[in-house]
């Protein structure tokens, strides 16, 4: 195409930009440089819209789905996809079941063009944080106010569980995220192995010791965990500082207040998982296991309770032995001072689902969400998974494997005194890096308590608060 | 004609120098211009913030403790790797007792060993790291097992303890450099003329006095290969921190490396410009070890 002199010409030209662009080092060459995708906002193409497709979904678009391929698999959401199918058959669907979000989605939000639905979980999940304040993040309000799909009298936002919105609420009135599993975190045991040594789950925490004492006499470790990802532990202690000092002790803590580590319950909650640790009720070279090896080795009976969420039944699955009885138990109490009676324990939804702005197909991929948030779905994940989803209501009438029934219980004993503690979707590295490390030290007897809460506190206050590069989110109520 | 010579030479050179600038000197330049932004690494664009990651980067401790961890690497693995691949290359090549018909030998079965020290240079690093995570284990590792069976009742949780963990990256990263020198310097090594030793045995030199006086002198340009090579490994580190490692990058950040710390930044955490400003940081680092090494291992070089 075209003459030597206009090859010649465009070499000029690009060669006098690169100069500039050298001369200058400036925005102007940064928007020039390395990303080089579009970035034009891809408006989704709509449909019309009509009583059964209350979002207007162009029919016959393209759907992306991304799924984190991880804990729960990635069954019921081919399936929720052939229900989509199901309802417009002149879709195409391509679904990618993946651990690697970020790697395998981070060039596609650079180059302008994500999927239209993601299951942004795992330990390679996106940054929430940046996305949300970057503006990647359609806004899901319109599918929460949209008719439900079971129901169309009922709004999609009615049916779901108290706090599943607001778990998706990024401290404005916008639902980045729709949390599609409910989890229920806290301290997971066989009863069958309890009932072996005819133990009672303790309820309180002096129960606890006398519980770990017995087992040890008997050549089994009271606890184990994950000790290459020790804030595994939190899941039982942040509940348990919750338990002892309110649900406000750990929102302050979430909202990064000056001193709220140095509150008097987190002290009490920090002690007595140190009190584990000096007492040697923790299996031998826990410190050195994966969360699999961790569930592996509890699932073979040789420790009798791990800090864990719902997710932990689907899990480890393949090594739990018949009649293991899996079942979760509070935070037991530390003293009848606590501000909530036993039962209260951290539940929170989690496997937060992202409709991309920039999606081709963003009303496809809500509409994929609606279809998986009615009844059906809902009940197929909850059989398929062994975990309850956001959706009121949906696990009735099913039959529940032991740790969901046991879940679910716990979950109806806590009542109000459900913790959600934010700091892990919030700051995922301040909890998982600085917190979950010093944890880490403490199950290995390698940092006192005083310097645990020292720590956190100036990993909260100085490292996070004051770094502006991090958003802040709190708490509204 | 002299018009014609330069045209000649130009294209030659036009392709490669085109190549080189575009693929190597231009994403440079572009990772210079990132460092400068608040990429967050999802974004098709991206705000200029001048230079607040590096204000940021120099009031950051977990990256001074990174960088002191790869400048511990930078000088702790050439040493003991070169020392112990110099070590094996004369014991395999000159250190054997004398034999009849050959002026210097290696010790008995010497063949075998160049080849078994070479083993885990052929392995992936990924195999690697995860071999020795495995080993390391506390409980079944056989680590503790062989030492447990040599009566020693060890419970030690090798990557746990932060006293510990970056000493077990080291040895991990030594077992699979060493090998490579053992080769190189044997390679070195043979390239020395037999006459030479013979001179010196002949005048009553032992092993040690030969080693010191006639091998390394002779393979100096070797060994300062290596120490480059080895240097650009210690300031890298990443996948025996990643996937080996507590947290990874644990214990409490005691194995943490600047690779490990910009990829867990740039692709964990969202925070892309702040990690590309580190890969700068490291890049000047680099640039200054390699000038300096250059520089000061400067030695007369023996023609043979």
């Amino acid at each position: 195409m075209g003459g030597p002199s206009e090859v010649s010409r465009r070499t000029l030209l690009t060669r006098a930009a690169a100069l500039g662009a050298l001369a200058v080092p400036g925005a102007a060459l940064l928007d020039a440089c390395a990303t080089g995708g579009g970035s034009g906002n891809a408006s989704s193409d709509k449909g019309t819209v009509t009583k059964d497709n209350p979002l207007g979904v162009k029919v016959d678009a393209p759907l992306d789905v991304v799924i984190f391929k991880g804990g729960f698999g990635d069954k019921y959401a081919t399936d929720a996809e052939a229900a989509f199918k199901q309802k417009y058959p002149k879709a195409t669907i391509k679904h990618t079941g993946t651990q690697t979000i970020t790697q395998q989605l981070a060039p596609r939000f650079v180059g302008g063009n994500p999927p239209d639905l993601i299951d942004n979980s795992g330990a390679q999940q996106l940054d929430m944080n940046s996305l949300i304040s970057k503006g990647q993040l359609t806004d899901l309000t319109p599918l929460l106010d949209a008719p439900s799909f079971d129901d169309p009298t009922k709004k999609v936002r009615d049916t779901l569980l108290p706090g599943s919105v607001e778990q998706g609420q990024y401290g404005g009135k916008e639902v980045y995220a729709m949390n599609y599993a409910q989890n229920v975190f806290g301290v997971w045991y066989s009863q069958a192995q309890l009932d072996k040594y005819q133990i009672k789950y303790p309820q309180t925490w002096a129960d606890m010791i006398t519980a770990c004492e017995t087992l040890k006499g008997k050549g089994i470790a009271g606890w184990t965990y994950a000790g290459k990802y020790p804030y595994y532990v939190h899941f039982a202690m942040y509940g348990m500082i919750a338990k002892i000092g309110g649900l406000d002790v750990m929102k302050s803590i979430d909202n990064l207040e000056p001193n709220a580590w140095k509150n008097p319950a987190v002290k009490t909650a920090v002690d007595a998982f140190a009190e584990l640790a000096a007492k040697g009720y923790i299996l031998q070279g826990s410190e050195g296991l994966t969360h699999i090896e961790s569930q592996t080795a509890w699932n073979q009976g040789k420790a009798a309770f791990i800090p864990n969420g719902s997710w932990v039944e689907n899990e480890s699955k393949p090594t739990t032995p018949a009649g293991f009885n899996m079942a979760v138990g509070g935070p037991p109490s530390a003293s009848a001072a606590d501000k909530l009676p036993y039962g209260s324990t951290w539940s929170a939804s989690g496997e937060p689902f992202i409709v991309p702005k920039q999606g081709k197909n963003a009303l496809g991929g809500q509409e994929l969400l609606r279809i998986m948030l009615s009844k059906a779905q809902s009940q197929n994940f909850a059989k398929l998974v062994s975990s309850l989803t956001c959706v009121a209501g949906a696990a009735d009438g099913i039959q529940l494997p032991p740790g969901l029934t046991s879940a679910n219980a716990l979950l109806k004993a806590a009542g109000q005194g459900v913790s959600n503690p934010r700091l892990p979707d919030w700051y995922p590295d301040l909890e998982k890096k600085s917190l979950g490390q010093n944890t880490g030290l403490l199950m290995h007897k390698e940092l006192s308590t005083a310097d645990w809460i020292t720590r956190a506190q100036a990993a909260a206050a100085d490292a996070v608060a004051s770094n502006s590069a991090i958003k802040k989110f709190k708490h509204s109520s | 004609m002299r018009h014609g010579r330069n045209r000649f030479i130009v294209s030659f050179l036009a392709a490669p120098v085109a190549i080189y600038l575009i693929f190597v000197i231009w994403p440079y330049v572009q990772a210079i211009g990132l460092s400068m932004t608040d990429w967050s690494g999802l974004t098709p664009t991206q705000d200029f913030t001048g230079f607040a990651n590096y204000i940021r980067l120099a009031h950051d401790p977990v990256f001074w403790l990174s960088l002191w961890h790869n400048v511990i690497l930078l000088i702790v693995l050439p040493l003991i790797t070169l020392t112990l691949g110099l070590f094996f290359a004369f014991m395999i090549n000159v250190g054997g007792r004398k034999r009849k018909n050959q002026t210097v030998a290696g010790v008995r079965g010497s063949k075998l060993y160049q080849v078994v020290y070479f083993f885990p240079q052929v392995l992936s690093i990924t195999v690697i790291a995860v071999l020795w995570g495995a080993i390391y284990n506390p409980n079944n590792g056989a680590l503790n097992s062989g030492l447990r069976a040599i009566g020693i009742p060890s419970t030690i949780s090798w990557l746990s303890d932060p006293k510990l963990a970056l000493g077990c990256v080291i040895a991990v990263m030594v077992w699979w450099q060493v090998g490579f020198y053992v080769v190189l310097f044997s390679a070195g090594m043979s390239a020395i003329p037999d006459e030479i030793y013979e001179a010196v045995l002949l005048d009553g030199a032992n092993r040690f006095t030969t080693f010191f006086k006639i091998t390394f002198p002779l393979i100096w340009d070797t060994i300062q290969t290596g120490w480059v090579y080895l240097g650009i490994i210690a300031m890298d580190g990443f996948a025996i921190v990643q996937i080996m490692t507590n947290g990874p990058g644990g214990p409490d950040g005691a194995t943490t490396v600047v690779p490990f710390y910009l990829w867990d930044s740039a692709f964990n955490h969202g925070q892309a410009g702040y990690g590309i400003s580190m890969g700068v940081a490291m890049l000047i680092v680099t640039l200054l070890f390699a000038v300096l090494t250059l520089r000061f291992s400067r030695r007369e070089r023996i023609e043979f």
